[in-house]
């Protein structure tokens, strides 16, 4: 049994200006141990889709629509309030790209370490305290013991990163959502958090699920990847599939225009027009619009991810009917 | 061939002071440090490196929006820096800038028509009838449709907004661009749309282009040479591909390796260099080279001796006492 299923996951968002499907069925599962990676640009319902797993998203205008999200057997979207709270931040945790959004710049650190501790496990201020001094010393943070009483201020970007990492795997959670959690930070500071983040799975066997727009982080840290478009998954599969043959028009563009796969100074490929307004009425496959390959079948019939080779799916409905090579 | 811009050891130093009446100084942050550079016209320079280590500074320097310390900036024969008001002002026609964030550097209450016609008429006296046709000229220059020229920046995208910066940067003709960070707050698909725009743009115009970015694989992309900076100094300076796939600073080598790259096939086969810490702070540089207590290959003279930035084989410049040595073994 996977450690996470979600199943036909939608969640909308009530506004003034209409009703912005920002996730619109999305399926997916996480195995324990495995590091999923979800890809794709704003507004594409990549977090949003982590969000609403965690109960995170204003309600309203949020609401989650439809769906289930097993945890271990639980769905999480049916769960009430004080059941989520003792799966939340102790089984699951999540990190993102500002620290700022996690740490309370008024207390130290110490008080934001222990918390979790005291809360879901009972543990005795001193022995909470030590612990959080290991968890520290763990991810890195040189002399943790005097750093510990320290406010976030008082940290470089990435020790804050890492101080919210330690933070978060305090309880040894069993699943981490990792929401571009290096996009602010420096390449070689951003080296270093993805070897520690590997380094902590391997001792522990914990999932992850990356969220990220860089295909280049994607490439080097997951095993297998959703590509999301729209609030829908488009492609899903193993890393070296996705990458090597993409079974998606919206995959291939994305990898074409970025310029570490390209030739020195050639044109970039480029994806014609904008990303999609998802509180607009949408062709049957939202990216037909910007597609060169699409035809009117692409507008008129209906969508769902199908797997084309074992483990490697695919929402392209002409790839799926064998009349696109790509 | 003369060079069309060239720095002469240009440093920016900001004092650091103390106390609300009595301003005492304290310390200075050195965030540029001696940089000497020629550019050739036409000839776009990518210039790199981690937050901090002063690549906005030096291209501010170089547009004089912020006053160089020491040194000075030569662009096309004229040196920049002892220029004074109206002589400076009128000088600033050679020279524009982009910035990051379309969002902040446009005003959001002017037209597309009013940013574009007030960058036109800031430096050529420009009769009112002519200003709609140039107006028009120079959105479709950065693929603009004119028919939008009447809208405001809220509507438009952020990559659309980023042209239409670009726009208000040409309008004056410039000679030199200096780019920073044009790209990093754009999506993926829109950042290539913005990057061959300005290749397109630096190739047709002549424009001399200073690209700054922390993203390698967009500046090895779009650059011709790479200068890479630690701590207020270039430390490596040569062709960009060569810079990128055979790097001879170790600070180079390890930026380098900790860029992902998108193919995981090479990925697993990839020697991550790690660097261990931070950054030092500017404020308090290590002695001697910078980069020595970060340095795999420190010995006891780096500590002690600031390396010089030397040319080791043609067109490749490294600031390391060890580099002939390094380049050797390897």
């Amino acid at each position: 049994m996977p450690l996470l299923e979600v199943a036909n996951l939608r969640a909308y968002f009530h506004t003034r200006n209409g009703i912005v499907r920002a996730v619109d069925g999305v399926s997916f599962s996480v195995e324990k141990g495995e590091t999923l990676g979800i890809v794709g640009e704003s507004g594409s319902g990549k977090s949003v889709t982590c969000y609403s797993l965690m109960g995170l998203i204003p309600k309203p205008p949020g609401r989650i629509e439809s769906g289930t999200a097993r945890f271990d057997g639980a769905d999480l979207l049916a769960m009430k309030e004080a059941e989520l709270n003792k799966i939340r931040g102790k089984r699951i945790a999540m990190i993102f790209q500002d620290p700022m959004t996690s740490l309370n710049p008024y207390l130290r650190i110490e008080e934001q370490l222990i918390e979790p501790l005291l809360i879901h496990e009972h543990m005795p201020r001193a022995e909470a305290v030590k612990r959080a001094i290991r968890a520290l010393e763990e991810v890195g943070v040189p002399d943790a013991a005097r750093r510990i009483r320290s406010h976030p201020h008082e940290f470089s970007g990435g020790m804050r990163q890492r101080v919210m990492i330690a933070m978060a795997l305090i309880t040894q959670p069993d699943l981490l959502i990792a929401d571009e959690p290096t996009t602010a930070l420096d390449v070689t500071v951003q080296a270093q958090i993805l070897d520690l983040i590997a380094r902590l799975q391997r001792e522990r066997g914990m999932a992850v699920i990356w969220i990220s727009h860089d295909l280049g982080v994607v490439a080097s840290f997951c095993q297998r990847v959703l590509v999301m478009y729209a609030g829908r998954v488009v492609e899903s599969g193993r890393v070296e599939d996705i990458f090597a043959r993409p079974l998606h028009p919206y995959n291939r563009a994305l990898q074409r225009s970025i310029p570490a796969l390209q030739g020195k100074g050639a044109e970039l490929y480029t994806i014609p027009g904008l990303p999609p307004d998802v509180s607009k009425p949408l062709p049957a496959c939202a990216f037909a619009d910007r597609c060169e390959f699409a035809q009117p079948e692409c507008r008129t019939d209906e969508v769902v991810l199908k797997e084309i080779e074992p483990g490697h799916a695919s929402a392209c409905v002409r790839v799926q009917r064998g009349k696109l090579k790509l | 061939m003369t060079p069309f811009l060239e720095l002469r050891d240009v440093k920016t130093h900001f004092p650091v002071e103390h106390g609300l009446v009595f301003r005492k100084r304290v310390g200075t942050v050195r965030a540029v440090d001696g940089v000497s550079l020629t550019l050739r016209q036409g000839e776009i320079l990518g210039l790199v490196g981690e937050s901090g280590c002063g690549k906005s500074t030096l291209g501010r320097t170089i547009l004089q929006l912020l006053p160089a310390s020491e040194g000075t900036v030569v662009l096309g024969g004229r040196s920049l820096t002892a220029l004074r008001g109206a002589e400076l002002r009128s000088a600033r026609a050679d020279f524009q800038m982009i910035f990051q964030d379309p969002y902040a550097s446009l005003n959001p209450r002017m037209t597309v028509f009013d940013t574009l016609a007030e960058a036109i008429r800031a430096h050529h006296a420009v009769p009112a009838s002519e200003l709609p046709a140039r107006v028009a000229a120079l959105m479709e220059k950065v693929g603009l449709a004119p028919r939008y020229q009447r809208k405001y920046p809220h509507e438009f995208s952020g990559g659309q907004r980023q042209r239409i910066a670009i726009a208000r940067a040409l309008a004056v003709e410039p000679k030199l661009i200096v780019a920073d960070e044009p790209v990093s707050a754009l999506d993926v698909s829109i950042q290539a749309q913005i990057i061959n725009l300005l290749a397109k743009l630096s190739r047709e115009m002549g424009l001399t282009l200073v690209f700054i970015s922390h993203d390698l694989s967009v500046v090895r992309h779009i650059a011709d040479r790479i200068a890479v900076m630690y701590l207020g100094k270039i430390i490596e300076l040569g062709p960009a591909a060569e810079v990128f796939d055979h790097p001879l600073h170790p600070y180079t080598q390890a930026l380098v390796s900790a860029v992902p790259v998108p193919d995981p096939a090479r990925e697993k086969l990839r020697q991550r260099v790690v660097l261990a810490g931070d950054p030092p702070s500017p404020l308090n540089p290590p002695s001697g080279c910078a980069f020595h207590p970060r340095c795999r290959f420190a010995v006891e003279a780096c500590k002690a001796t600031v390396p010089a930035l030397e040319e080791i084989s043609p067109g490749r410049d490294v600031a390391c006492l060890r580099a002939r040595e390094l380049q050797a073994a390897s």
